[in-house]
């Protein structure tokens, strides 16, 4: 069995371009700023904010460690020619070393985490200073399996592609006209040399969001999705995975000791007089 | 009673929670439905107030005496509107309420007996439960008004039909979900089935309006439309954009619709309240059994293996 998760590029970028403009503009804000990597899922936000803000409103900010693969900088250069947004590059070492000199026994995640948050303290520090929302850049397959860093990368003040799966996204890319080769790339996280995400989590994304498809839209039971044909092993890991990454998905947990609290029964939308 | 009526669809993006703006939103779109020399205008569900309103429910209530509904029961003097309205009863129970008002007057005020409240619907916590669904008599002829969820249940048109309706309003806040249209949303697609489902099947004009805009990541796609007794579209709106379009109808196509195929006249109420009356009473066959329990899913899995 193949899920089918073919979407109407142009139809979505619409709805996705109205999203950001809308969103943004209750609040009174028309710019955007986001973290480009030269991956796809920053280089798609890039693209849809310069169509939804003009380019001229939008600053993409490259933020390399030492570690980072020299290409991730030349594509995500690329990206800002072809969009013609504004850029501006930090390199985050000396940030990031200031205190990962301190705990050297730090393991690569440790270490890939913090740079993750260097990157998250200088978006939303420069979208002060431009008067502009941080965008989001995490998808929906990322979101699920939990594959992002907690108030890293997952940080942000709108995020038009939280409800795209990566195989959504890749016809959303193409369809925009991103780089070749960061449609090709495969994807990384970026954090240590040659770190990829389907070696580090063992399938590819085209398996796993169907998968996913299947759990979260469609509500099928495990053992539903393994007698339609997909590999038991991989199906009973992704479960695993999305039950485990819960926490990420959810605001900090609060005691309730009032009678109306926030999280619980304090519920106000953000929009609320918008 | 004339045989021809314009009418006027305003696809609005109400700003959730701001009574006063969208206030100034409805006088003005009344005013330019007007213009378009329209005899009715009808606006989305909860039009004065937003959709994701929660806990502020109470704060953007309105009394059927409150100084905003008598600034639209003015503007109703010259044009009858359609509205939708979160509504504090006098009791402080508060309703999703759709209001016909026309002559300065309310004509009818419509409570929302049926409240989504499953997946990312949780109206039954914010609101009271309508307990009733009638026609009313308009100077247009007899008029139905249903509220979003409703139309999911067939028994609301059905009712209506029955009530003796010509023209029914379905206000809505539609939310946008589902890609696997493709060039439409999921959701756009069961409603534009079902507007052309129903007036065909009972033979009266079927309003559909609704709202655009995002609250919270949420859209609402809008494609508000007019659907003859045929199950053809007199007047379609975009998707995702405000508008406000009119288009005349006859009331000689429903005549000549329930003339060609005389469902209603055909219908057995009797009939039909003698068998709600025996399924009530319990006295119906169970639905089929269901399958045997399946083995826990582990001991298969390892079984597999």
């Amino acid at each position: 069995m193949k899920v089918d998760l073919t979407i109407d590029p142009a139809f979505v970028t619409g709805v996705l371009v109205d999203f950001l403009r809308r969103e943004a503009g209750k609040f009174g804000f028309s710019k955007g700023v986001i973290g480009l990597s030269g991956g796809l899922d920053s280089t798609v936000s890039a693209y849809l904010a310069a169509r939804a803000y003009g380019p001229e409103n939008v600053l993409g900010i490259l933020m390399p460690y030492q570690t980072s693969s020299p290409g991730s900088v030349s594509d995500a250069e690329e990206v800002v020619k072809r969009t013609g947004i504004r850029s501006w590059k930090v390199e985050i070492t000396p940030m990031a070393d200031a205190y990962l000199q301190r705990v050297p026994e730090a393991d690569r995640v440790r270490r890939g985490n913090v740079m993750a948050r260097c990157r998250m303290i200088i978006l939303f520090d420069q979208s002060q200073k431009e008067g502009a929302l941080v965008i989001g850049t995490s998808n929906k397959s990322e979101a699920m399996l939990g594959y992002s860093t907690w108030f890293g990368d997952m940080a942000s003040s709108i995020n038009p592609l939280g409800d795209l799966y990566k195989t959504q996204e890749r016809q959303l890319a193409a369809f925009l006209g991103v780089p070749e080769q960061i449609l090709k790339k495969t994807p990384s996280a970026d954090l240590w040399a040659g770190q990829t995400v389907e070696g580090e989590l063992g399938f590819s994304y085209e398996l796993a969001d169907q998968i996913l498809y299947l759990l979260v839209d469609e509500r099928w039971r495990g053992e539903e999705i393994i007698e339609a044909g997909f590999p038991a092993e991989t199906v009973m890991q992704i479960e695993k995975i999305v039950a485990a990454s819960q926490y990420k998905r959810a605001l900090p947990t609060v005691a309730k000791l009032s009678r109306r609290t926030v999280g619980i029964d304090f519920q106000l939308s953000r929009d609320w007089n918008r | 009673m004339a045989d021809k009526i314009k009418i006027a669809l305003a696809q609005i993006a109400p700003k959730l929670g701001d009574v006063k703006a969208n206030l100034e939103l409805h006088l003005e779109t009344i005013d330019r439905a007007r213009g378009q020399g329209a005899d009715l205008v009808v606006f989305p569900e909860l039009s004065l107030t937003g959709y994701l309103l929660k806990d502020m429910v109470p704060e953007a209530a309105l009394r059927r005496d409150s100084p905003e509904m008598q600034k639209i029961l003015k503007a109703s003097e010259k044009i009858a509107v359609v509205f939708g309205l979160a509504e504090e009863d006098p009791s402080y129970v508060y309703f999703n309420s759709a209001c016909f008002a026309d002559g300065g007057k309310i004509v009818h005020m419509h409570r929302k007996v049926f409240l989504p409240t499953y997946g990312m619907f949780d109206e039954g916590r914010f609101f009271g439960q309508g307990t009733t669904l009638s026609a009313f008599n308009t100077r247009f002829g007899r008029f139905g008004l249903l509220i979003c969820e409703e139309a999911w249940h067939s028994f609301c048109p059905y009712l209506l039909m029955l009530d003796g309706t010509v023209l029914v309003a379905n206000i809505a806040n539609g939310t946008a979900r589902g890609l696997e249209e493709k060039s439409r949303m999921g959701s756009s697609a069961i409603w534009e089935k079902m507007n052309r489902f129903y007036s065909d099947l009972h033979g009266f004009f079927w309003i559909f309006v609704n709202r655009v805009g995002f609250e919270d990541g949420v859209g609402f796609w809008g494609g508000s439309e007019i659907i003859d007794p045929n199950g053809k579209p007199e007047l379609k709106l975009p998707y995702f954009e405000e508008d406000l379009k009119t288009a005349e109808i006859s009331f000689g196509k429903v005549r000549r619709a329930r003339l060609r195929t005389p469902l209603l006249r055909d219908e057995k109420l009797d009939f039909a309240i003698n068998e709600l009356l025996r399924i009530r009473g319990g006295n119906h066959s169970l639905p089929p059994a269901l399958p045997a329990a399946r083995k826990p899913a582990s001991k298969r899995r390892k079984a597999k293996r």
